[in-house]
């Protein structure tokens, strides 16, 4: 599953980011595998979104979040 | 001796970087070039001991030495090159407490490359509020640099930051992340093509050469594929190595770790400012407020401007003898500078909401709403930041462009900044709208002045997108086209931050614009009351028979008035400025524009509020009015000598409105654009594409309406 799919109210932990220019730019922003991700805000036209991932709020496009891979972690009552 | 120390301020975006600098410096900052680059630099003084002065630059926020956009790449070409004069001898570090393990990576980076560092740990409070804290000496020991504690936005820990720059400051640098596992003979091939002894700033040189830089780079290819060398593979184990250090660091020197479940401030916010109804009716319903309160809230402020200029107008021509200096001084240069002084108070609240609207976080907000709006027209959400800003002036918008990684996107956003409506278009929009709406005129709560001016925003709003949309299908692009940006937690607003930018803004606006304007009005006030000797001549002849020719009863007040306020006009009309504005009649005729209105056009090539002072100059030298607060009303009552009718007609007032809305009339712009893109095509492009733009527009309303 991908970064792409998360819904709101869902945890989960990166396992692993596709991409060369796009995931080294991820990884020095702290979206690193083994970091928590949670989906926090949708944009008001569903296109981007905002993550909270480490000690960091990142926003980015659903295309780009679909090369960041996740495994579920935690399913949380919404 | 004094001693002079320079230090670089370096750390991630939204560290509190700024806030920093502003503490150190204050009011002693300017923004200047780098020598013989287009480097731009901000600096500042500050004395550290009597004897000592601290030179301290502050650098655009980054999040690694591997830059990615324009920005970051001032940052990384400052810090790379030790000839440089002003290479510093010190690094301050910014670190967010927050988010320490992020914000060392570019730490360790930055003390690999060879630059003694410091820590100025920021932040401490939004940490705590996570539960997390520090013991700050196991950090100091296990980083082996000194670390000073401090509250940029409230200003604490300033004191023991100079005490340790006095005291503790750092001769060596430390290492975190060894090359030993790279092949050595290609470290030495790069160190010797780069000339860079530290091996790791050799490498990274090279890498960042090949993928930004053009000098050198087809050697430095060569030396990669000799040795195999992945440089994708190899920055990625670089990152991982740097964060296992730094993680191991972290971990040992953190006291005390919960994990706080309560939804944190900036997250309850998002919700709603964010939120799919409610964000997009705040950004509106703000975007409302602000132009509100640059037409009514600076309205006070404008009379008080207006009366202090009539007042000294008023004294300077009854205590200075009359003559040559004392028309060139009332009639030219106060005359044009009251003008456009006069709209300080509407620049000021302008800048205002935007400096407070950045400050507190939320512009990264209107970047994140409205990201899937721009896309289509070839445009991001970081392109929206520049594009608001544009409203005040498209000079800091168009650095501020920096920030957008894709080179197409940001050719785009440059194209399209100067049609955003800046404020040097307010003082031309106010008078002309003030020609046709009474200032009293309301609708509901509403003042109409307001409605109008901010149809003018969205006109130019709405022509910068469809021209980013034409563009978007010209302009070819091979670069990844990605929008990654961070969310800061939201602030409270810092005052001394908001007076620093507002300080630094009027200041900018009123020695940058004055210089212009005292010259443009000086010598507009020369071409004006000069022409060539026979014709003008021939006026001053022609009225002298008039007024010899009066009988005695008819030499009244209102009759001799009434001759001399001929006299000027016809003198006006025959001046050089005159010539010139009835030479460049033809082209204007169709846009319903008189020679007068040519002359104002002229003049606003090298600045739009210069139409303002050109048209009080020129009225005020045709002799209808030498009251300032009246401009308006000498147009109003203007008449076309020909037609008979009023000069500005509604259709005119349209013509010019919509001109003045799409024009490139700016030469800082022009400038600023040439030294961003680099490129003499684009300048140009913009300027054909803007100007035809305007005569268009402009033509097509009067030829309709008129």
């Amino acid at each position: 599953m991908n970064l792409s799919e998360i819904k709101m109210g869902q945890q989960a932990v990166v396992t692993k980011v596709n991409g060369d220019v796009l995931a080294l730019k991820l990884f020095e922003m702290g979206v690193l595998p083994g970091e928590q991700v949670e989906l926090e805000n949708i944009a008001p036209f569903g296109d981007p979104i905002a993550i909270r991932v480490g000690e960091s709020k990142l926003c980015l496009r659903l295309a780009d979040a679909a090369s960041i891979e996740i495994e579920l972690s935690v399913w949380k009552e919404s | 001796m004094e001693r002079i120390i320079t230090v670089a301020l370096v750390g991630n975006p939204n560290c509190g970087k700024t806030s920093l600098f502003n503490a150190l410096t204050g009011l002693n900052q300017k923004v200047s070039n780098f020598p013989g680059t287009t480097v731009e630099k901000k600096m500042g003084d500050a004395m550290l001991t009597e004897k000592t002065k601290l030179q301290i630059i502050d650098l655009p926020g980054t999040y690694s030495l591997y830059p990615k956009s324009a920005d970051e790449l001032v940052t990384y070409e400052i810090l790379r090159n030790k000839s440089e004069t002003n290479f510093p001898d010190l690094v301050i570090f910014i670190a967010d407490a927050s988010n320490l393990k992020r914000n060392l990576l570019l730490f360790t980076q930055v003390c690999d490359l060879g630059v003694p560092a410091i820590i100025a740990l920021n932040m401490m409070d939004v940490a705590a509020r996570r539960g997390i804290s520090y013991n700050l000496e196991a950090l100091e020991s296990n980083l082996g640099v000194p670390i000073v504690p401090i509250n940029a936005r409230k200003r604490t820990g300033i004191d023991a930051l100079k005490q340790t720059l006095i005291h503790k400051l750092p001769r060596t640098h430390v290492t975190y992340f060894g090359l030993e596992n790279l092949d050595q003979a290609m470290l030495n091939e790069l160190s010797q093509v780069t000339d860079k002894r530290n091996a790791y700033a050799a490498l990274q040189y090279a890498i960042n050469a090949k993928e930004l830089l053009s000098e050198k780079s087809v050697r430095i290819k060569e030396v990669f594929e000799k040795y195999a060398f992945d440089t994708w593979q190899f920055q990625e184990e670089e990152v991982f190595s740097r964060y296992h250090t730094i993680d191991k660091v972290v971990k040992i020197s953190r006291i005390q770790s919960q994990d706080n479940l309560k939804k944190s401030i900036t997250r309850k916010m998002d919700a709603i400012l964010t939120h799919r109804f409610y964000g997009i009716g705040i950004f509106l319903a703000l975007m409302f407020l602000i132009f509100q309160a640059v037409f009514s809230w600076s309205a006070y402020p404008m009379d008080l401007v207006e009366y202090g200029f009539a007042w000294m107008s008023e004294y300077i021509k009854n205590t200075l003898p009359p003559g040559v200096l004392n028309d060139l001084l009332v009639e030219g240069i106060l005359a044009g500078l009251s003008g456009v002084i006069v709209f300080l108070p509407q620049i000021i609240v302008l800048f205002f909401f935007i400096a407070i609207l950045e400050d507190i976080g939320y512009m990264a907000r209107v970047g994140f709403i409205m990201d899937k709006v721009m896309r289509p027209f070839g445009m991001n959400g970081k392109s929206i930041v520049p594009l608001i800003s544009g409203m005040a002036c498209a000079v800091p918008s168009i650095m501020a462009s920096r920030s957008i990684e894709n080179r197409k996107e940001r050719l785009i956003t440059i194209l399209v900044i100067p049609l955003m409506s800046c404020s040097a278009r307010l003082p031309v929009y106010a008078l002309l709208i003030s020609l046709f709406i009474p200032d009293t005129a309301v609708w509901g709560p509403f003042n109409i002045h307001g409605l109008v001016l901010m149809l003018m925003y969205l006109i130019g709003f709405a022509a910068a997108l469809l021209s980013a949309w034409i563009f978007k299908h010209f302009i070819k692009s091979v670069q990844q086209n990605y929008f990654l940006m961070e969310l800061p937690g939201y602030k409270l607003p810092v005052a001394s931050n908001i007076l620093i930018t507002l300080y630094e803004k009027s200041a900018a606006f009123v020695y940058g614009a004055g210089k212009i304007i005292i010259a443009v009005s000086v010598v507009l006030w020369v071409l004006a009351s000069t022409g060539p000797r026979e014709k003008m001549a021939a006026v001053t002849t022609k009225y002298e028979v008039q007024m010899a020719n009066l009988t005695e009863s008819e030499k009244n007040e209102a009759m001799i008035g009434g001759i001399s306020l001929r006299r000027d006009a016809d003198l006006l009309e025959a001046s050089y400025a005159g010539q010139f504005g009835k030479f460049i009649e033809p082209v204007i005729r169709p846009l319903g524009f008189d020679w007068k209105i040519g002359i104002a056009l002229l003049t606003s090539m090298a600045a739009r509020e210069v139409f303002v002072g050109t048209m009080t100059t020129i009225y005020s030298v045709s002799g209808a009015e030498d009251n300032l607060d009246s401009i308006r009303d000498a147009m109003l009552v203007e008449t076309n000598s020909q037609t008979g009718k009023p000069s500005y007609s509604l259709a005119t007032v349209f013509s010019l409105l919509i001109f003045y809305a799409f024009a490139m009339q700016c030469i800082s712009t022009v400038a600023i654009v040439k030294k961003e893109t680099d490129s003499t095509k684009w300048t140009i492009i913009q300027f054909v594409y803007l100007t035809v733009l305007a005569y268009g527009s402009s033509l097509f309303i009067y030829q309709v309406f008129g």
